[in-house]
C-alpha cells in the first residue's frame, strides 16, 4: 500500500469501515510509515475530541411546536375546531393554538365553557392531595418546576408580603390542554392562578365573572392569559390581580 | 403551507419516524447555513417536504433521507442568498476538489502534537471548512452517519465521500495545528 492510498484508507480504518483483511493492510502500512502514523494519531485525537465536545445543536422548542402544528391533528372535536377558527388570525397563529396552548377566548360562549372548566379544575384542586404537585413557598423552587412541563413559563411571584401566600404549583388540564396553575392562600382560602399562552400579546384589562359561587378574575398581559379563581370576595380577588400585575411589572422593569 | 386535511394516521407514523431526528437535522442546518433563523426555516421546510413525500418513502434509514431533503432546501437558500447579494457565498464548491490532498500536509509543522480544544474552538474550525468537505465531516463526526449513509444523503458514490472526508480531516488538522501555533 502506498501513502496515497493510505491517506484515504486510514480514515476508513479510523471509522471502522474496513473489513479485517483491509484493516490489517492499512495497519501494516501505518506501522512502517512515520508520516501516516502521525497523521492517523492526529485524526484519532480529532475524532475523539469531536465525539466528546458538545458540537450538536438542540432544536428550539418553538421550532418543534411549529412542525408538530403543521401535522394533521388527530380527532379534533367540532366545537374545538370552531373555537380555533374563531380565534385564528392566520395559519401561524392557529398552528400555535393547535399545538397545546389554550387559545385566547374571543366569544362569550367559549369564555363560559373555559371558565366552567376552570371552576371544575379549581374544585378538583381542593380535594385532598390534589392542590399542588410542587409544594413550596419559594418562587425560585416553584418556577423551575414548570420547566419542560409546559410550553410557557408561568410567572411565579411571591406575594406573601402583600397578604397572599405562595404555596406551590400544579399542572392541570383545561380545554384538553396542559395548563399551569400557581397556588396561593389567603387566610383559609385557596386561589388558583391559571396561566396559559395566548397569541395575542396586547394587554387586556381584568374583568371579574362569577360562576357557581366562585369569582373568576381574568386578564391578559405579555402574551399570557391569566385566570385567578377563588371563593374570596370579588374585591379581594381584584386586589390579588392588581398586586400580581404590579409585582410582575416591577420584575420586568427592575 | 398546512397539510390540514391529510390522514392523521399517516401524520402519527411520520411524527414517530421523523421527529426523533429533529436535533440531528437542525444541527446539520446550523452548520450548513451558519445562521440560527435560516436554519429554523430550513428545518421546518424540510419536515413539510418530508411529510409530503412520506408516502413514497421506502427506507431504509430515515436520517439520511431527511438530510437529503434538508440539503435541497439549503441549496435553495444558498441560491436566494446569492441572488440577494447581501451574503456572498465564499466558496464555489468543485474547485476545492481539484486541489491535491498533500497541500495541507505541507503546512503541518514538524513534531507538533494536537492538543485538546473546547467545543467553541472546534465549531469555529469546522464552520470555516469549505463545502462540500464541511458537510461530509459534520455528517460523519457530528451526525454519526456511516459512509454508506453519507453517500445516500449527499447523493454521491462512497468513493467520493471517502476522498471528501480525507480532505476535510486534513484541512481540519492543519487549521487545528495552525490555531494552536498562534495561541502559543
Amino acid at each position: 500500500m502506498t501513502c496515497d492510498d493510505a491517506e484515504i484508507m486510514l480514515h476508513a480504518l479510523l471509522d471502522g469501515e474496513l473489513d479485517a483483511s483491509h484493516a490489517r493492510e492499512v495497519e501494516g502500512h501505518v506501522e512502517s510509515c512515520p508520516r501516516c502514523k502521525a497523521a492517523l494519531a492526529d485524526y484519532r485525537k480529532m475524532h475523539e475530541a469531536m465525539a466528546n465536545a458538545e458540537l450538536r445543536y438542540t432544536a428550539p422548542p418553538a421550532l418543534r411546536q411549529r412542525i408538530e402544528a403543521a401535522l394533521p391533528q388527530p380527532k379534533i372535536k367540532p366545537s374545538r375546531r370552531s373555537l380555533l377558527q374563531g380565534f385564528a388570525m392566520g395559519s401561524a397563529i392557529s398552528a400555535i393554538a393547535a399545538t397545546g396552548l389554550v387559545a385566547i377566548v374571543l366569544r362569550d360562549d367559549d369564555r363560559q365553557r373555559i371558565e366552567s372548566e376552570l371552576v371544575s379544575a379549581h374544585l378538583r384542586s381542593l380535594q385532598a392531595g390534589h392542590l399542588t404537585d410542587v409544594v413550596s413557598t419559594d418562587q425560585h423552587t416553584v418556577k423551575p418546576w414548570f420547566n419542560g412541563k409546559l410550553d410557557v413559563s408561568p410567572p411565579v411571584i411571591d406575594l406573601t408580603a402583600q397578604g397572599f401566600t405562595l404555596i406551590g404549583g400544579r399542572l392541570d388540564y383545561v380545554d384538553a390542554r396542559a395548563i399551569g396553575a400557581v397556588v396561593y392562600r389567603r387566610r383559609q382560602h385557596v386561589i388558583n392562578l391559571f396561566v396559559a399562552q395566548t397569541a395575542n400579546t396586547e394587554r387586556r384589562p381584568a374583568r371579574t365573572d362569577t360562576l357557581q359561587g366562585f369569582n373568576i378574575r381574568s386578564w391578559s398581559n405579555r402574551g399570557l392569559n391569566y385566570w385567578a379563581i377563588s371563593d374570596i370576595g370579588a374585591d379581594e380577588l381584584a386586589e390579588f390581580s392588581e398586586k400580581f400585575e404590579a409585582a410582575a411589572n416591577a420584575n420586568k422593569e427592575g | 403551507m398546512m397539510v390540514a386535511n391529510d390522514d392523521p394516521e399517516k401524520a402519527r407514523r411520520f411524527r414517530d419516524a421523523a421527529l426523533p431526528y429533529l436535533d440531528d437535522v437542525y444541527t446539520l442546518a446550523r452548520y450548513l447555513l451558519r445562521d440560527a433563523a435560516d436554519a429554523e426555516d430550513a428545518v421546518q421546510e424540510c419536515y413539510l417536504r418530508a411529510l409530503k413525500h412520506f408516502d413514497s418513502y421506502r427506507g431504509p434509514a430515515m436520517k439520511p433521507w431527511l438530510f437529503a431533503i434538508l440539503r435541497n432546501v439549503c441549496r435553495a437558500e444558498f441560491a436566494r442568498r446569492a441572488a440577494s447579494m447581501t451574503t456572498p457565498i465564499e466558496d464555489a464548491s468543485g474547485a476545492e476538489e481539484q486541489t491535491p490532498l498533500w497541500h495541507e500536509e505541507q503546512a503541518t509543522p514538524e513534531g507538533e502534537v494536537l492538543r485538546e480544544r473546547d467545543a467553541g474552538a472546534i465549531r469555529r474550525m469546522v464552520d470555516a471548512l469549505a463545502e462540500p468537505f464541511k458537510e461530509t465531516l459534520v455528517l460523519r463526526e457530528i451526525n454519526n452517519l456511516s459512509y454508506r449513509e453519507i453517500a445516500e444523503a449527499v447523493g454521491a458514490p462512497v468513493g467520493t465521500v471517502m476522498s471528501r472526508l480525507a480532505r476535510a480531516r486534513a484541512m481540519l488538522r492543519s487549521a487545528w495545528l495552525a490555531e494552536q501555533e498562534q495561541s502559543r
